[in-house]
């Protein structure tokens, strides 16, 4: 008898920015274990499949997905929706698909708003005759096309159900491992968990905190904060309370304030939310006027409070124009096309 | 799976919600949400009939919840929770649907989206009822003492009221004196008896009370607690005197060489000295040492009273001292201020020296005033041989005050009475109205007419000096139109009495903050129902009584002082008070101890465990407010009976899509996801 079949393992990228790809390597030798024991059939970053290798095999043959980066064009749902039929464990692995991250941020505009800065207004842009990508261009050879450019970035659970997530930006090292030895154990914790601890930042991180009262808030190079005394507590804005923990706090300990890459914490739905009201709930203030001037030391709210999490957010995007009845108003030139899936 | 059965109950209130709601569609439409057994509409859901109604249900289909939509829990919260608690279900597991003063009230002329809407607000309590636990209402033990804030005559009758019946009371005072606005008057109306002969021995018996501690020159700085049980912190200001030595004899301010214009009592037409005692029948009798006047505070020299007191009781060192008191209840009897006639430039009140004040006028009058009670002009000598009296002053005017003050149609009239008795001179009532609605009130209006005031009907447009007739000359003109003859009319007198109305307290709103009560945008402190609970607010265990519930004369004042003194009388009865077990506790297991918190409440009940690196929620201190609930990022502490998935399916039921074939929202934004 041949040995048993080994576990099929599939790898793959949407809108991500491949650190995610990287840090599956970052489990260093472990990655030998991990060629050893699975069967990797996808892995477009680092091994040469085809769509049509996927299409062929049947529904639930892979074992395991670990899916990173967001869902932002017609192209990324299709592989989600493909992966997702050909899996028996969808994991959105990383930030991106969990929570939308830093595409996500993509959704306080829409695709006419992207681009119109991207293409005709950035200043380091030369495009006299205002070439926008279509859709489809007819070449000689014949028709070339691109993926549908969708209004809303959306998380992979957005578009397709997920059995756990890895948050991260990109996810520790000790986390992937933990995952995959989950796997491989059959030791699975209940579908829909995310892979981590249930606490935030704050229980990993080795500073002295005090009750709170935050007077103005400082950027990182205004002050050189005191290396033992929690962050907030000196004025740097930090997400670690309102964030899961599982990176070892890693950026708190170096100085610098956490951004939040790992998500909320166990039961929170809005990490942006729990930030904003525990924030305001610290400020020293009295008057309105004084509460407008610690804020004003505080640029970009939307950046420290939502950085990654504004795909999943219970805000989910900003509000779209509505034009032309029910439907967003067509983008600039012929392109970027209606996501078909909005609803909002 | 949860076994969930909700019993709903649209009512149609007689026409107040059936009117403008299609109950019947309502309830119809609710029998379909998930979770609901049976789903009814009733004429009036609060009769016996109704509640019956519910407790049959509760027995027969074996109920888990039960969502009533009528009217504000405000209203009925109490009547249905007895209901369900009778036929055996936790009256916690209750949930009221507003869908009166949120639907049928405010959209009159919409039935299609007042139905909806009540749909909806049906479809949130659905939610919310089929999350709830149920719960055990707390006990609370009611301290005995009550504080009283404000010495007029509102807070004098509730202070008498309950000391006498044996209980204690602490009544606060930010004058050196109680006494509040009526000891300012010579004559109260309509039986134009003296006021200070009936306000005296009221505050003479507050003073000696064993059962009143009495804390004038003194305010309110923080009040933390729930009913039962305030701690309130109190600063007695310094009044440099030892009242512990000083008799009130007096020798003190007939020897102060500082004299200032008494602006408070004497509305500005009196001296008073820097060392005073406000008016003679104070209480208490001991004077104060306003600072601000005072030479030796000023100058460093003087201390000529010192040097004159006979018992050592001038005491310059004298500091505000802070008290902290515990008390079951309070009552505010915080009064109001009369509207600046500055305001109104063409009147000319404060440019036109014969321009007086309601207040002016009363110390004109009164006996003990700056005059000895004669009426004069403000040289302080001539007679004025004509009087204008000008009602509705800030008052039945968008401009300044859309109410009627209510009691300045009465004190015109007396005003008037006075006049006459005392110079015999002619007398015009310019006045929009004349409201004398209560007792023997209309009588005293008719004795007025019969006594020859001239009553010219409109409001007055301009008060004037310069003449254009001989006749004119050196007088005040008054020009107003008549509108009961529909002419113009130029109304040369010697004086102008403005009747300038009643304005809540210019700090109503930072002291309604403080006590946790309702405020109306003009400054009047809300009552909890207008018509059936007048004295009582939203806030359990603090009450309102007088004219800062809104403008009173003298009788309501003291009716409603006895009324909220009942109240209070009724809890101190009963010792004890069920309230809502709403309480915050901390999951310590996924605390991460970042401390956010631990500033936060505003009682003290959350304490950081240092070994464990966590915070905890001492239950004993803390009042379910919820501040923490709010603030905590990592959302575990939690408050019973608001739990995130109670407030998180409320809301996800308020968004339920109640048109025709519509779906149901999920918080998170995504799009429905199939179970794998």
């Amino acid at each position: 008898m041949a040995a048993k079949a080994k576990p099929k393992l599939a790898l793959y990228w949407a809108a991500s920015c491949g650190g995610c790809e990287i840090s599956v390597l970052a489990i260093h030798e472990k990655i030998l274990d991990v060629a050893e024991a699975f069967d990797i059939v996808l892995w477009p970053c680092v091994m040469d499949f085809k769509r049509q290798d996927v299409e062929a095999m049947a529904d639930g043959e892979i074992d395991v997905c670990l899916f990173n980066g967001a869902i932002r064009t017609d192209e990324n749902a299709e592989w989600a929706h493909l992966l997702r039929s050909k899996s028996k464990v969808m994991v959105a692995y990383g930030s991106c698909s969990s929570e939308g991250c830093i595409p996500g941020l993509a959704n306080f505009n829409d695709s006419r708003q992207m681009m119109q800065y991207i293409y005709l207004d950035a200043p380091s842009v030369d495009n006299p005759d205002g070439v926008l990508p279509q859709m489809e261009t007819q070449v000689p050879e014949g028709i070339l096309t691109l993926p549908g450019f969708w209004n809303t970035v959306k998380t992979l659970d957005q578009v397709v159900p997920v059995d756990y997530y890895l948050p991260g930006c990109p996810p520790e090292a000790e986390w992937t491992l933990a995952a995959i030895d989950a796997i491989l154990s059959g030791k699975l914790p209940p579908a829909g968990s995310t892979i981590g601890r249930a606490s935030t930042v704050c229980d990993e991180c080795p500073r002295v905190r005090g009750e709170k009262k935050i007077s103005r808030f400082y950027r990182p190079y205004e002050i050189i904060p005191d290396p033992d005394i929690c962050l907030l507590d000196q004025g740097l804005f930090c997400a670690g309370i309102a964030t899961r923990a599982g990176c070892g706090a890693l950026c708190p300990r170096v100085n610098r304030g956490c951004e939040g890459c790992y998500g909320p914490p166990e039961g929170v739905v809005d990490a942006g939310a729990k930030l904003i009201s525990a924030i305001a709930s610290v400020l020293d203030a009295d008057t309105p006027e004084e509460i407008d001037a610690i804020l004003d030391t505080l640029p970009d709210p939307a950046g420290y409070f939502y950085r990654f999490g504004l795909a999943h957010s219970l805000m989910h995007r900003v509000r779209l124009e509505k034009q032309n009845g029910d439907k967003v108003a067509s983008p600039v030139g012929e392109i970027p096309r209606l996501d078909p899936s909005l609803k909002d | 799976m949860k076994d969930t059965r909700i019993g709903v109950y649209v009512c149609h209130c007689g026409h107040n919600i059936a009117g403008t709601v299609d109950v019947e569609s309502v309830a119809e439409w609710a029998a379909g949400l998930p979770g609901v057994a049976v789903s009814r509409d009733y004429k009036f859901m609060c009769s016996s009939l109704g509640q019956e109604l519910v407790e049959k249900d509760i027995q027969e289909l074996g109920l888990t919840g039960v969502v009533v939509a009528s009217c504000s829990p405000h209203m009925h919260e109490p009547t249905f929770r007895k209901a369900c608690e009778r036929a055996g279900l936790n009256a916690y597991l209750f949930e009221m649907a507003n869908i009166r003063e949120h639907a049928s009230w405010v959209h009159p002329n919409d039935i299609e989206r007042a139905t909806e809407k009540s749909k909806a607000l049906v479809a949130a309590a659905v939610s919310r009822v089929a999350e709830l636990e149920p719960l055990e209402p707390l006990v609370a033990e009611i301290k005995e003492p009550t504080l009283i804030v404000g010495g007029g005559i509102a807070g004098i009758s509730a202070a008498l009221e309950i000391a006498d019946a044996g209980h204690h009371v602490y009544l606060v005072e930010r004058e050196p004196s109680i006494g509040g606005h009526m000891a300012q008057f010579d004559k109260t109306f309509p039986t134009l008896d003296c006021s200070a002969c009936i306000l005296t021995p009221k505050m003479f018996d507050v003073g000696n009370h064993p059962n009143i501690t009495m804390m004038t020159y003194s305010e309110v700085e923080q009040v933390d607690g729930f009913i039962g049980n305030f701690t309130v912190r109190i600063r007695q200001k310094a009044r440099k005197v030892n009242t512990d030595l000083c008799t009130g004899c007096g020798d003190c301010w007939a020897k102060c060489p500082a004299k200032v214009i008494d602006t408070v009592f004497e509305a500005g037409l009196g001296y008073r000295t820097a060392i005073y005692r406000p008016f003679p029948q104070a209480v208490p009798k001991y004077p104060v040492i306003d600072m601000e006047s005072c030479i030796y505070f000023q100058k460093g020299t003087c201390r000529a009273c010192e040097k004159v007191c006979p018992t050592g009781a001038i005491d310059f060192e004298q500091e505000d001292e802070t008290v902290v008191v515990n008390v079951g209840n309070i009552i505010l009897a915080t009064g109001v201020e009369i509207f600046d006639a500055r305001r109104i430039s063409q009147y000319g009140y404060g440019r036109l020296p014969n321009v007086f004040s309601n207040l002016e006028f009363e110390r004109l009058t009164n006996a003990a005033g700056p005059t000895g009670g004669e009426v004069v002009l403000r040289d302080g000598v001539t007679r004025p041989e004509s009087v204008a009296i000008i009602h509705c002053v800030g008052s039945r005017d968008k401009n300044y005050n859309e109410y009627c003050s209510a009691v300045c149609c009465m004190a015109a009239l007396k005003f008037s009475h006075l006049v006459i008795e005392r110079t015999g001179a002619e007398v015009y009532s310019f006045y929009i109205d004349i409201r004398t609605p209560m007792k023997n009130y209309e009588e005293f209006y008719h004795r007025l007419l019969e006594e020859g005031v001239h009553f010219v009907r409109g409001r007055v447009a301009e008060v004037t000096d310069s003449a254009r007739t001989p006749g004119e000359e050196g007088k005040l003109i008054v020009q107003v139109e008549d509108t009961l003859i529909g002419k113009q009319r130029r109304v040369p007198v010697d004086m102008v009495i403005l009747m300038n109305g009643l304005e809540p307290q210019s700090d109503a709103k930072e002291v309604a903050n403080q006590f946790g009560i309702g405020c109306s945008e003009a400054g009047f402190y809300i009552e909890r129902h207008p018509k059936l609970d007048p004295v009582a607010t939203m806030t359990d265990g603090v009450f309102i009584a007088g004219a800062c519930q809104g403008p009173k004369d003298i009788p309501a004042s003291v009716a409603q002082g006895a009324a909220a003194a009942a109240r209070v009388l009724n809890l101190i009865g009963r010792g004890e008070v069920e309230i809502e077990p709403i309480r915050a506790s901390i999951d310590e297991e996924r605390c991460s101890g970042c401390r956010i918190c631990n500033n936060m409440c505003p009682y003290n009940a959350i304490d950081y465990i240092e070994d464990l690196g966590v915070s905890r929620v001492n239950p004993a201190l803390c009042k379910g407010c919820g501040t923490c609930v709010a603030a905590c990022p990592s959302q575990v502490i939690s408050g019973q009976h608001y739990t995130f998935d109670q407030l998180m399916s409320q809301i996800e039921g308020i968004l339920y899509d109640v048109r025709e074939g519509g779906e149901r929202v999920t918080y998170a934004g995504a799009e429905p996801v199939e179970a794998k």
